[in-house]
């Protein structure tokens, strides 16, 4: 998983460790369960070495890791806005973007549907050259047949965005 | 007047200011329909100011129930607006008489439906053929522009057929046919492809591409992200209002290596 998950994850508030287990785990559900209780620290000590989060110790915990609260830092804010605005195809990581819309909302980083607007307008852009050069390639089968493939794909993510707009949506009107 | 949408909406998103030299073929402002009254009342379109510029395919896109196919309706005149303007050609169209309007969309635009809208009993070649009659041409000339439609969109031998023994793909093929003969400023589509299995909309897709080829101005309605790829720019709609706008040319030619895995 990307780091900057973890990072986002700490935009709303401060966090201990478990929290952020916690709420990776309701982000994932059956699917977060294959994550180990360590990668999370081992991620947390990266980014602190790398000055994109600070800890603090709370007053009543010593030195335990899950005692440690942590929190960005100025570095660690401007890496997570990147992160949103960034648009990772042609390897859409699907948890990785999920994450990205569960953090955008509830650090209120971004309206997640001008996140999944930005990625659909990259994906749309692909498919119409995709498609260009299909026709184009109608007289050559084989470019043609990994041509469809690129298209099918493409369609697939555009109707997984569809969805995405359809949850977003329906979770802003309060419903 | 630059067109585009309007300004007052997030500016971090790709607002596009058409710089079209001549005239736009088709032009929106604050274009609204609401239905009903007092609390009830829904506004189907709500404030929507496009440009569509002389040769331009542009699609809308949005979940069903944004008011896409309202938008459509208003554009070429099949329904009245509550309030704003609609502009074809340069000639305001919003406030003409039923009977100016009934002229001007048998004439200047040019419609294709999700369901086709072909008479069940006439041949394909008399289906297209009657547009250019009803606009007064004469039978030995809408026979012969009719017949040579046909044979563009790749049906000339399919031209004695009734609609119930052509597939889906040809039915829409004669469509557009019928929505070309009169050479409409504009060609308005309404989920065109919303009925159509994979390689029939493959079918329509090319047919669109080649319209586009040809200069032709569209304008495309659909939640199919097929056929809104092949415009030249896209909107997306959502309650009534066009919330976002982007170029799709010129963009990732080159890039489509890293699609098959042949770059990073």
């Amino acid at each position: 998983m990307r780091q900057e998950v973890v990072l986002a994850l700490l935009a709303k508030e401060p966090s201990h460790g478990y929290e952020l287990r916690a709420r990776l785990r309701e982000a994932l559900g059956p699917l977060g369960e294959a994550m180990n209780a360590g990668q999370i620290y081992v991620t947390l000590t990266r980014l602190e070495k790398a000055g994109l989060l600070a800890v603090e110790t709370s007053a009543d915990g010593g030195d335990r890791p899950d005692r440690k609260v942590y929190a960005l830092t100025a570095d660690g804010q401007q890496r997570v806005a990147e992160w949103i605005a960034e648009v990772a195809w042609p390897r859409p990581d699907l948890a990785e973007f999920h994450l990205k819309l569960v953090a955008a909302a509830s650090a209120g980083l971004a309206d997640p549907l001008t996140v999944v607007d930005t990625q659909r307008r990259e994906l749309l852009r692909r498919l119409h050259d995709a498609q260009r050069a299909a026709i184009a390639a109608t007289a050559q089968e084989g470019a043609a047949l990994l041509l469809e493939g690129v298209v099918l794909r493409l369609q697939a993510d555009l109707r997984w965005l569809e969805a995405c707009e359809r949850h977003w949506t329906r979770r802003r009107s309060g419903s | 007047m630059a067109g585009g949408v309007r300004k007052t909406l997030d500016p971090s998103k790709e607002w596009i200011v058409s710089d079209t030299a001549g005239m736009p073929v088709l032009r929106a402002r604050d274009l609204r329909k609401e239905y009903g009254r007092g609390e009830g009342r829904l506004f189907a379109v709500d404030g929507v100011d496009l440009d569509v510029a002389a040769g331009e395919t542009v699609a809308v896109m949005g979940p069903s129930g944004c008011g896409k196919s309202t938008l459509l309706h208003l554009l070429g005149g099949l329904d009245r607006p509550s309030g704003g303007e609609v502009w074809l050609a340069g000639d305001r169209i919003d406030d003409l008489s039923e009977r100016a309007l009934a002229r001007l969309r048998r004439t200047a635009i040019g419609f294709v439906f999700q369901s086709f809208h072909l008479m069940e009993e006439l041949t394909a070649v008399e289906n297209v053929e009657l547009s250019a009659l009803l606009a007064g041409r004469s039978p030995r000339t809408a026979r012969r522009k009719a017949e040579e439609l046909l044979e563009r969109v790749g049906l000339a031998d399919r031209a004695r057929f009734l609609p119930s023994a052509l597939s889906g793909g040809q039915r829409q093929r004669v469509a557009v046919a019928r929505a070309l003969i009169n050479e409409p400023a504009v060609v308005l589509a309404d989920e065109p492809t919303g009925n159509l299995d994979s390689a029939a909309t493959l079918d329509v897709l090319r047919l669109f591409e080649d319209l586009h080829a040809a200069g032709q101005t569209l304008m495309i309605v659909t939640h199919d992200a097929r056929i809104a790829a092949t415009a030249d720019r896209l909107m997306t709609m959502r309650d009534g209002v066009l919330v976002d706008e982007t170029r799709l040319t010129g963009g990732t030619t080159g890039r489509l290596g890293a699609l098959v895995g042949l770059e990073d």
